[in-house]
């Protein structure tokens, strides 16, 4: 029983195999793949492994306390930011070979010409609440 | 009404359902039915005999699912036959129910899941809330675990090894939410001791007793980890360490040593010493010695080098240290210990943060963040 999340990144993620940009493929292509992820969202849900799955929006704004009584201060977005996170899976499972295997299914959703991306996704393990046995 | 008490009958109803007959997914979901029942009814109006009020409502629930699905034909020669209930004891159901949560085809978080429900009687929304999960998630990974034990049958005979682990599982990894998955798991082992006389299962309820009885110690109000020797060893539950010494001596003396018995064994040292300076190490190392004939796990030869660092010093510590993989977890946490101990503060205080940096939790991590920090704060300034 161990928590992962899977990370998938707008920017930031060494180069996949079918590295073509979104808006390049067939719109059919495009229905494909968000049928893929729908798919493998609700196979997870069956075999119980399912516990959240989220996307977000490209652009956000980065934000800082700037002192008592101030309003805080908004920057960005940064062109330079290098990791630009595009949305996130996250698993409930028995260990980390199952957790490498799905990520690898998530990794194999269709893009250009119907074939599997090869999508680099990272996978983070949760922490988790201390064991009740220390020593 | 005691919650607990109601919830223990749940495995001998069950194993009546199932002894008459019933498919044992449906059967489950028809005495969870009668559990909710009992909770809205028994406080205005309770049963003298509670678990034939159970049998009979939950038989009533099962009759009324079945009806309405394929099974018909199957019901109407199960209510031809008007059950028996058979030789079987409740005490005998009960163990068979514990083998068939905890079946070898079932993955350990789906044994865990099921032994919850069907033996413990929690409900899906509670385990699911224990462990994090989405309720729709918990459920469909219970009704998953009830169609793979469901060509089981329920008299075949289990391993006991296989259910101590999941009930381990249990104890050792719950989160903190509404329902108390260690006291469940105490319970459940309770439970099972009285079906089963069998020392390994002695060996854990003492080793669960031992460690339970430090919970109120082990964290400080601020929710950070006390580590065992800073412990205010006022606050450790001695009734719960005098049962789990008795449970445990009684089981040493059938001479039949298993791991969770060894393991207890050395909780029952630390819970013996007044002081945590007058733990007798010594002793201690001989049970890691046994532990790891025992299992041979490189998690118990970690435990051992702490406890030979404790009694003949760091330097033999770190010497027992050196044989094991740099890979494993929290070795370089117990390398950083020894290191301060031999007055390496530099080299602990690197390591501390390393370990800090591979911490699989938060309040460990917190932990020896801060023991990095204390270091560094001694050996001077920034």
């Amino acid at each position: 029983m161990a928590k992962y999340l899977l990370l998938k990144h707008y920017r930031g993620a060494p180069a996949a195999v079918n590295d073509v940009p979104m808006d390049r493929w067939a719109p059919e292509e495009i229905t494909a793949h968000i049928q893929y992820m729908k798919d493998f969202a609700a196979r997870l849900e069956e075999t119980g492994e399912f516990v959240d799955g989220q996307a977000l929006a490209p652009e956000g704004t980065w934000v800082r306390y700037d002192g008592e009584g101030r309003p805080p201060v908004t920057d960005g977005p940064f062109a330079e930011t290098k990791d630009l996170i595009a949305g996130w899976m996250v698993i409930d499972v028995d260990g980390y070979e199952r957790a490498v295997e799905l990520a690898g299914e998530l990794s194999a959703a269709p893009g250009a010409g119907g074939k599997p991306i090869h999508e680099w996704l990272e996978l983070r393990p949760f922490l988790t609440e201390p064991p009740t046995i220390t020593e | 009404m005691n919650e607990a008490l109601l919830r223990g009958l749940t495995p001998s109803v069950l194993g009546v359902l199932v002894r008459r007959g019933a498919d044992f997914a449906v059967a489950e979901d028809a005495v969870q039915d009668a559990l909710v029942e009992a909770v809205r009814v028994w406080p205005a109006d309770p049963p003298r005999d509670a678990k034939g009020w159970l049998v009979t409502v939950a038989w009533r629930k099962f009759l009324d699912a079945t009806r309405s699905d394929t099974a018909r034909r199957r019901r109407e020669d199960l209510v031809d036959e008007e059950p028996a209930p058979g030789p079987a004891s409740a005490v005998d159901d009960t163990l068979q129910l514990y083998f068939l949560c905890a079946h070898p085809s079932l993955t350990p978080s789906s044994a865990v899941a099921l032994t919850l429900r069907a033996v413990g009687g929690l409900t899906t929304r509670q385990i699911a809330q224990a462990y994090l999960v989405p309720e729709a998630t918990m459920a469909q990974r219970i009704s998953r675990a009830k169609r793979t034990v469901s060509g089981v049958r329920f008299d075949q005979p289990g391993d006991v090894a296989t259910v101590l682990r999941v009930l381990y599982l249990v104890f050792n990894e719950g989160y903190s939410g509404d329902v108390d998955l260690s006291a469940e798991a105490i319970r459940l082992t309770r439970q099972l001791a009285a079906a089963i006389d069998h020392p390994e299962v002695a060996g854990l309820l003492a080793l669960m007793l031992l460690h339970h009885a430090r919970r109120a110690a082990r964290t400080a109000p601020d929710g950070s980890l006390v580590p065992l020797a800073e412990q205010d060893r006022g606050r450790w539950d001695t009734a719960s360490i005098a049962e789990g010494v008795e449970v445990l001596q009684t089981a040493l003396a059938r001479d039949r040593l298993g791991e969770y018995q060894a393991q207890a064994a050395v909780a029952a040292l630390h819970a013996d010493a007044p002081t945590a300076e007058e733990t007798d190490w010594v002793q201690i190392v001989e049970w890691y010695d046994e532990l790891a004939r025992l299992t041979d796990s490189p998690v118990v030869r970690l435990n051992r080098a702490v406890a030979v660092g404790q009694a003949d010093g760091p330097r033999a510590g770190l010497a027992a240290l050196a044989a094991l993989d740099g890979s494993l977890p929290r070795r370089t946490a117990v390398e950083a210990w020894l290191r301060e101990r031999d007055g390496d503060l530099g080299t602990a205080a690197r390591l501390y943060a390393e370990a800090a940096g591979k911490a699989p939790n938060l309040a460990e991590r917190d932990h020896l963040t801060r023991q990095a920090a204390r270091l560094n704060a001694r050996r001077g300034p920034r």
